[in-house]
């Protein structure tokens, strides 16, 4: 899991690079590319598991990457089923694992 | 209630298509999508097309892409992003959920359903972990977003959604350690499995995936081999390392909204399950609704194209904006041009699946031949 | 060698039956090898050739079939052709070396002189190879154009260049 700097077909990602933005996930400081979905920049950043299921504790990540299934929902800014892959960052964004379904105002004690 | 001469759900290459022919015809033309791009799959898809010059062949899908968006610039077509389409009903209602927040009625002269498809999904112990993925996120993970979603990957499905997303990975510097295939011969476009086979990546055609296993994400992969009755053969298990499992196992037509609006539907496998029923002119059983691309039956972009230029156009023909001969002569164009599409090897099944379906209601439906 | 749809590259025996691929070629100079063994809807190859040396007789799905006289090697039609399908390999590029230009897509490319590792259909590395001209035109829209010299023993068998790590 990282950022794809060079593509034969793409070109480079320095050319059509945007600017870096910081979001907080779990408490840690991260660096999105604006405009890019929330599931992006944590995979970029190695992070592959956003939630976990209500009983069982198991770990859950993308799966249709499209908004349909929902697997991929977090809470974001405190607002708990967020799909991730259909929301894009925005600066200061804070993004956090989400148990079960998750509790409103969850901002890990950040505002 | 606003109203629209034309109202088109889904700005894949079909619903641009028809977007642009119904506008060129001089059609107000209203284009919504729930993405906040338009193009749907068409920007995934970074290689050179198939087909002939009239085809566009030998260009890539994202230069298509853009194409396709210029022209529906120029013409000022109307559009919606990030708005859902949440139900059609009296026919010619339209219930838009418009920015994710407010809601519309909006009523259209014609509508033209062209949502596409969605991925299947197969299920497996472990299926759940985290790196198990449809080859479609995989593909939006590349080659929109541009992040790797994983070093070594397994590919389950040798059709040509399989293979080409195979190939893009590579392109993307991943490993694909193997394309694995549950029936005895692999479905996709030889050229594609070549290409893969010669940058190193083994096909496994007769397995499926016997289970995923890691903790907190995919490690490794357990495939077994079946036989004919889709049995496991005992003894023939193989470990794959592997951190990310894609699934490219098929796609449904994504038929909710066509149905709701009473749409008659139709069975066809070979087009991916239940789709609804229309004509050569891409008319459903209700007068008002048209369809276009993997909705009618999972093709491919080409297709989805002409499909959606023969909508938009037969669309406008049925509103007067174009006069009938004339309308019979593009009409005849867009056909032969998917005719030539829908021939050969692969194509022949998909020609005879959808002329069944043509045929099917052919006197029986309410008007709309 | 079980074939296009077990092993998902052609076999020697798909091959020899395609037309495009031409049979038992002496030839020393540079001339074109198709492996399209399926009937598929797709014809740039034909479109692009300035000689009207590839033919599809029969409509869009018929197989591509070259006309060895007519092939000058020129290289034309490997770029158009989205199944990367198509090389121009010359048996005597000099003397015990043949040499294979063919389309490459992806990251890294290559330099004009380096050591490459030349692969069979199976993604094999066979022989060794030096690069002799890395082409990146325009109209080849991002299909690289590259040409190997590697040892005449592995004419027939060599079909690309191993992948250099990314990054
Ligand atoms: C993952 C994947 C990979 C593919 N790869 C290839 C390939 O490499 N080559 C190829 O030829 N074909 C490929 N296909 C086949 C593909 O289906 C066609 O290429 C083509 O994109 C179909 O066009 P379409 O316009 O019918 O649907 P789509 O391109 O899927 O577009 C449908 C659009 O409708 C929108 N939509 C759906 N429901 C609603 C709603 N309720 N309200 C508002 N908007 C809605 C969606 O957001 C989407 O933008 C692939 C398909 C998938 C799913
Ligand atoms: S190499 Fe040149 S002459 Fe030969 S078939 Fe290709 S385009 Fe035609
Ligand atoms: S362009 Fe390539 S894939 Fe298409 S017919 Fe010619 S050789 Fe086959
Ligand atoms: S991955 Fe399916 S909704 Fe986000």
């Amino acid at each position: 899991m990282r950022r794809i700097e060079h593509h034969p077909i793409l070109g480079d990602l320095a050319e059509t690079s945007e600017e870096r933005i910081p979001i907080t996930v779990d408490g840690k400081t991260l660096y999105a590319r604006k405009g890019e979905m929330i599931a992006a920049a944590l995979m970029a950043n190695g992070i592959s598991v956003f939630r976990k299921t209500e009983k069982k504790k198991s770990p859950r990540g993308i799966f249709c990457g499209i908004g349909r299934c929902t697997d991929c929902v977090m809470i974001v800014n405190g607002i708990p089923n967020v799909r991730t892959c259909v929301t894009p960052v925005e600066e200061n964004m804070i993004i956090r694992t989400q148990e079960g379904s998750g509790e409103w105002g969850d901002t890990g004690g950040k505002t | 209630m606003e109203k629209r001469e034309v109202i088109i759900v889904g700005a894949g290459p079909a619903g641009l298509s028809a977007a642009v022919e119904a506008a060129t015809a001089g059609c107000g033309v209203l284009l919504i999508d729930e993405n906040s791009k338009p193009g749907g799959q068409l920007f995934k898809q970074i290689h050179k097309f198939f087909g002939s010059q009239e085809h566009k062949a030998g260009i890539r899908g994202i230069d298509i892409g853009k194409r396709l968006l210029e022209e529906a610039e120029n013409l000022h077509i109307e559009v919606w992003l990030d708005s859902e389409v949440c139900g059609i009903f009296d026919a010619n209602k339209v219930w838009v959920v418009r920015n994710k927040k407010e809601t519309v009625l909006l009523q259209g002269d014609r509508i033209i359903i062209a949502t596409g498809a969605s991925e299947n999904a197969v299920h497996f112990p472990g299926w759940h972990l985290p790196g198990v993925m449809g080859a479609g996120a995989a593909q939006t993970m590349i080659n929109i977003h541009r992040v790797l979603p994983g070093e070594k990957v397994l590919m389950v499905g040798s059709g040509n959604v399989g293979v080409i997303v195979s190939y893009q990975l590579l392109q993307a510097g991943a490993e694909v350690v193997g394309v694995i295939e549950a029936a005895p011969r692999l479905g996709g476009y030889g050229v594609h499995t070549a290409k893969v086979r010669r940058a190193g990546v083994p096909f496994f055609v007769s397995h499926v995936v016997a289970a995923a296993e890691g903790k907190d994400r995919v490690e490794k992969v357990r495939i077994v081999q079946v036989d004919p009755r889709w049995n496991p053969v005992p003894g023939t298990e193989k470990t794959l390392k592997a951190d990310t499992i894609c699934l490219a196992t098929g796609l449904t037509p994504l038929t909710e909204l066509a149905f709701l609006a009473g749409c008659e539907s139709t069975y066809s496998p070979v087009l991916g399950g239940h789709v609804p029923w229309h004509n050569s002119a891409m008319r459903t059983s209700v007068r008002h609704i048209f369809i276009a691309g993997d909705i009618s039956g999972v093709e491919e972009a080409s297709t989805a194209m002409e499909e959606g230029r023969m909508a938009g156009l037969q669309a406008a023909a049925s509103l007067g904006h174009v006069d009938e001969a004339d309308a019979m002569i593009r009409g005849k164009a867009i056909q032969a041009r998917l005719d030539a599409l829908r021939s050969g090897l692969f194509g022949e099944k998909r020609k005879n699946a959808k002329e069944s379906i043509f045929s099917a209601m052919g006197n029986s439906n309410n008007g709309a031949r | 060698m079980k074939g296009v749809k077990i092993d998902g590259t052609p076999s020697a025996e798909e091959l020899h039956a395609s037309p495009g691929f031409p049979q038992e070629s002496i030839r020393k100079g540079p001339l074109a090898f198709i492996e399209c063994v399926e009937e598929i809807p797709c014809n740039p190859c034909a479109t692009a050739c300035p000689r009207g040396a590839i033919t599809l007789e029969g409509g869009l799905t018929a197989l591509p079939r070259l006309d060895a006289e007519l092939c000058t090697g020129c290289g034309l039609c490997i770029s158009v052709c989205p199944g990367l399908a198509i090389y121009v390999k010359a048996r005597e590029h000099e003397p015990g070396f043949s040499s294979i230009l063919f389309p490459y897509e992806y990251y890294p490319l290559p330099q004009k002189g380096d050591p490459v590792e030349c692969v069979n259909r199976f993604g094999k590395s066979i022989c060794s190879g030096t690069v002799l001209s890395v082409r990146t035109a325009e109209k080849l829209d991002r299909t690289a154009l590259i040409k190997v010299s590697f040892p005449q023993a592995y004419f027939d068998e060599v079909i690309s260049i191993k992948r250099l790590p990314n990054q």
